[in-house]
């Protein structure tokens, strides 16, 4: 499945992307999409408890699995305002 | 109205959007930028913010919806830029027209925690010895 990824803020900084597609296999839930993507940086990894994440524009939680065509994107804690 | 952008704040344009001869208050808030942050005296020298701009928009959206909610009928504008804002510059603006005062006072406050408890937006400071850090908001 191909996904389309988008990382903000610090996550964008840490991962060295702000956009980018992504391949995953069939049954990925967005944490195993987390797993993937934060594999080489354990700075980015230690985010996890506090970074959200959107599927298609909708805040969903970790175990939410990704389908084909899916925008997905990753929110570190917010600073709005 | 919502706008999420670059360009300064329009507090003239937002006051107008929420006006209605059936109102009597507008209560507006500005948020501004400012040269330290809680707990970390190192002077900020520029502030720049970062947005995901389709879902600010509807969580902004989202926000008036439950204002309206709670607070009875209102008209909500909510702005915020993106890039660089200069120190001392509103960086957000929300405005509330309102039948009567207390409910548009009271709608501006849930309005301006709600965004900086959720929206997709976030802030770098810059510091004058050349440091950056992203600042994430307590709660209020």
């Amino acid at each position: 499945m191909a996904l389309r990824v988008l990382a903000f803020a610090r996550l964008r900084e840490l991962l060295g992307f702000g956009e980018r597609a992504l391949d995953v296999g069939d049954a990925a839930t967005l944490d195993d999409v987390w797993t993937s993507l934060t594999a080489a940086s354990p700075e980015a990894a230690r985010m996890r408890a506090s970074t959200r994440f959107a599927r298609n524009g909708v805040v969903v939680d970790g175990s939410t699995r990704v389908a084909d065509g899916d925008e997905i994107a990753l929110l570190p804690p917010v600073g709005g305002g | 109205m919502i706008r999420i952008g670059p360009e300064p704040l329009d507090i003239a344009a937002l006051v107008a959007a929420v006006g209605s001869p059936s109102h009597g208050a507008i209560c507006t808030f500005l948020g501004t930028t400012r040269e330290t942050s809680p707990g970390d005296e190192r002077p900020v020298e520029a502030l720049d913010y970062e947005a995901y701009v389709e879902l600010a928009r509807t969580d902004f959206e989202a926000i008036a919806a439950e204002a309206r909610e709670r607070f009875g009928p209102l008209r909500i504008a909510i702005a915020h830029r993106t890039g660089r804002v200069a120190l001392g510059e509103a960086s957000v603006a929300v405005a509330v027209g309102s039948p009567h005062r207390g409910a548009a006072f009271d709608a501006c406050e849930f309005a301006i925690d709600t965004l900086k408890a959720r929206a997709p937006i976030w802030k770098r400071e810059t510091y004058r010895d050349g440091g950056t850090a992203w600042i994430a908001n307590t709660p209020s």
